[in-house]
């Protein structure tokens, strides 16, 4: 396949790996942001590659697995008890809520369906004009946009019965939690490339000055995180700090103007609820006072009432910190799996926890 | 919870709405005038045979001949939409049951057919299936030969569930099984993965791919037949219907109890499904193939079969995609990087995900 499978080229991996651990004269630890980045890391062994000398610590960018549980009860919440129709992605449809997930609500009759692109959410509202249909909008800066569009779209057509649950999330908040942490143990992050895409990389510079940290925006192949490493490590062992793109096939230090002014049009920032986290200033994105009436936590206030249970069990919060491998865990594998997880890492396709039971399961391939 | 069905199964957009006459209603279900017109106006025409002609409670079949058994396997189908690019549920439900068969070296016999439709189905729509069937069934040469029809009320069905049951004739000496599988063994597939899979996501979850794929769904038994007769020595069948060649490859290693290492770089996925499924999110391993199978051989003979499936037009794709090896149950990918993971099944349906 085109565009993937020159990155996906054994030899140059290998090679990158070499030039990894050559230049690395100490051990490094490396956190890749992104949850695309872990499962590719994983399925492919990456991390094995390099052991000699990196650590390699999985970040946060999960955005199934940081939307607070109150969002996914709500949305519930809508489906059951609204007679309204919940569309989402289909990785969320797995993700435990405080009773269950939306399958389980979509067999006590939910009408909870699976959408590509939230503009098909705002098409079926506009075919079923006698039911309110709301989608579940979820995701970083790379989701943001299309979920403007459909917003946009839902505006101009006049619709009265689309709405949107917004739990949007930014990236560079959760960097700098992440690094500002008193038990901080990343030297360097593999910065998110398609969030870069969008947003471009300038507000991750006062975030590597501050903190002293490389910070690479990197793809989401074998050859491009390989390449992050290495450009990441040889700003570490030459004692820089700079924000430095690996995805240069898709990254504009502007960003995607047209997407920006979208999401900005849309959007504005706020602080936000991250699951497992907590609260981050600044951390997500809140529809804008223009785009109010598309709000439906503010149409439907009986949404507001939801009684959150969350697991004691489940640790993702240190996992999403890169506080905790997936297998450290006591749960895992044993009382969280994919069929019956105990959070969210262990559902989403970007979920750490899935990612090595998925590829690792309770033992070693080798 | 939605009062009305999805229609989009039951009505085509482009076509009027039928009549009440026009669609099937309960009395069509309940044994008496409607179901037998049912029966004669547009079952029999598609499906007459001897048997069937009997117009008894059962079909009373030829003993098969000395030394041979019988193999027997059933199947219910249900898929939405009834009508996807490449094939419609009734070719799907009779391939897919003589496939099996032909994963049990058999050859067919004799069909059943038993149909649940749901009320308010248009009768265009239900000939349009039996005519599948009848045609599917008659192209490999295989009577329909007993059957059944139901009616369920408006919103419990899905428009048309159909089961079918083969019976067929294994010929003396040949013994394919799961349990035959052994280390040293090679692993075939008879040509490109997941293309049912993809065929039927694309226009199933509005994910916009439409006139990109088409089903792979075939009828083996020709082609098996071509195999087995070439290279008598193959352990084991498998088609990676629903689940995939992933599933397929879980419950051999479980029967054989040995390890099944699979080459990702040997994988045949076509372009437009590995980009499909790249774009989606989905791994083409665990999307169902309907025309094609998995063959466990001894690694001598592997060459041979290669070229023996190469050369006939349903196995033109043909490759080989593994080994079985000694040790514990379990499925291993060697990934391209090299590297050794092991391969665990999904919970669920594949569904497509956020980014």
């Amino acid at each position: 396949m085109k565009l993937v499978d020159e990155f996906r080229d054994p030899a140059l991996a290998r090679a990158l790996a070499a030039r990894v651990v050559a230049r690395a004269t100490r051990p490094w630890t490396v956190m890749e942001v992104c949850g695309g980045q872990t499962h590719a890391i994983v399925a492919h062994a990456l991390d094995a590659l390099v052991a000699e000398r990196i650590a390699l610590l999985h970040g946060p960018g999960c955005p199934v697995c940081v939307t607070p549980l109150e969002t996914l009860d709500r949305a519930q919440r809508f489906a059951l008890d609204g007679g309204g129709i919940l569309c989402t992605f289909g990785d969320m449809l797995r993700v435990p809520g405080s009773a269950g997930d939306l399958f389980a609500a979509r067999a006590r009759g939910a009408d909870v369906r699976v959408v590509y692109a939230p503009l098909d959410a705002a098409r079926l509202a506009a075919r079923t004009p006698e039911r309110p249909v709301c989608f579940l909008a979820v995701g970083f800066e790379t989701t943001a946009p299309a979920v403007a569009v459909a917003a946009r779209w839902a505006r101009q057509q006049r619709l009265d019965n689309f709405f949107l649950l917004v739990s949007h999330v930014r990236v560079p908040p959760a960097l700098e939690a992440i690094a500002g942490a008193p038990d901080a143990r990343v030297d360097a992050f593999l910065a998110a490339g398609h969030v870069c895409t969008v947003m471009g990389t300038a507000e991750y510079e006062p975030i590597a000055r501050r903190f002293r940290k490389p910070i690479v925006a990197t793809g989401f192949e074998p050859v491009d995180i390989l390449h992050g490493l290495a450009l990441a490590v040889e700003q570490l062992e030459r004692g820089e700090a700079r924000v430095e793109v690996q995805y240069e096939r898709a990254v504009r230090p502007g960003g995607n103007p047209a997407a920006r002014a979208l999401v900005d049009e849309v959007f504005e920032v706020a602080d936000r609820a991250w699951r497992g986290v907590g609260v981050l200033p600044r951390g997500g994105l809140v529809l804008r006072a223009a785009y109010a009436a598309l709000d439906a936590e503010r149409a439907f206030p009986a949404l507001a009432d939801v009684a959150v249970a969350e697991s004691p069990e489940c640790r993702a919060g240190e996992v999403l910190r890169g506080a905790l491998r997936p297998p450290d865990c006591p749960a895992y594998g044993r009382r969280c799996t994919p069929e019956h997880p105990l959070g969210a890492p262990m559902v989403s396709s970007e979920g750490a926890c899935a990612a090595y039971f998925r590829f690792r399961a309770a033992e070693s391939a080798a | 919870m939605s009062d009305a069905p999805d229609t989009g199964a039951l009505a085509s957009p482009s076509c009027p709405a039928p009549a009440e006459a026009d669609r099937v209603t309960l009395a069509h279900g309940a044994g008496a005038g409607a179901s037998a017109r049912l029966f004669e106006e547009r079952v029999w025409p598609a499906f007459a045979n001897a048997a069937l002609g009997a117009r008894h409670d059962g079909a009373v079949l030829a003993a098969p001949a000395d030394g041979a058994r019988l193999a027997v396997t059933t199947d219910s189908f249900v898929v939405r939409p009834l009508f996807f690019p490449g094939g419609d549920i009734g070719r799907l439900a009779v391939h897919g049951t003589l496939n099996d068969l032909a994963m049990c070296g058999a050859r067919p016999l004799a069909l059943t057919c038993a149909l649940v439709l749901e009320e308010g189905l248009p009768l265009a729509t239900l000939s349009r299936v039996i005519a599948s069937i009848g045609a599917a069934a008659a192209a490999a040469g295989v009577p329909v030969v007993t059957g059944d029809t139901k009616v369920v009320e408006r919103g419990k069905g899905d428009g048309v569930y159909v089961n079918t049951t083969g019976v067929g004739a294994v010929p003396a000496g040949r013994s394919l099984l799961p349990a035959r599988v052994a280390p040293g063994d090679a692993l075939l597939v008879s040509g490109p993965l997941a293309e049912h899979g993809a065929a039927v996501l694309s226009v199933r979850e509005d994910v916009g791919f439409e006139g990109a794929f088409a089903s792979d769904c075939t009828w083996l038994g020709p082609l098996v037949e071509t195999l087995l007769e070439a290279v008598p020595s193959v352990h084991c069948l498998r088609d990676p219907t629903r689940g995939g060649l992933g599933a397929a490859l879980h419950e051999i290693a479980a029967a054989a109890g040995a390890e099944i290492e699979l080459d990702e770089a040997a994988l045949p996925v076509r372009e437009p499904v590995a980009a499909a499924c790249e774009l989606l999110g989905i791994d083409p391993l665990f999307l169902a193939s309907e025309g094609r199978f998995a063959a466990w051989l001894p690694e001598a003979d592997a060459e041979r079969a290669l070229a023996v499936l190469r050369a006939h037009p349903d196995g033109a794709g043909a490759v080989r995609v593994g080994r079985v090896a000694a040790g514990r149950a379990r499925v291993v990918v060697r990934s391209r990087m090299g590297t050794r993971r092991l391969l665990v099944l999904p919970s669920g349906d594949p569904l497509p995900r956020i980014c």
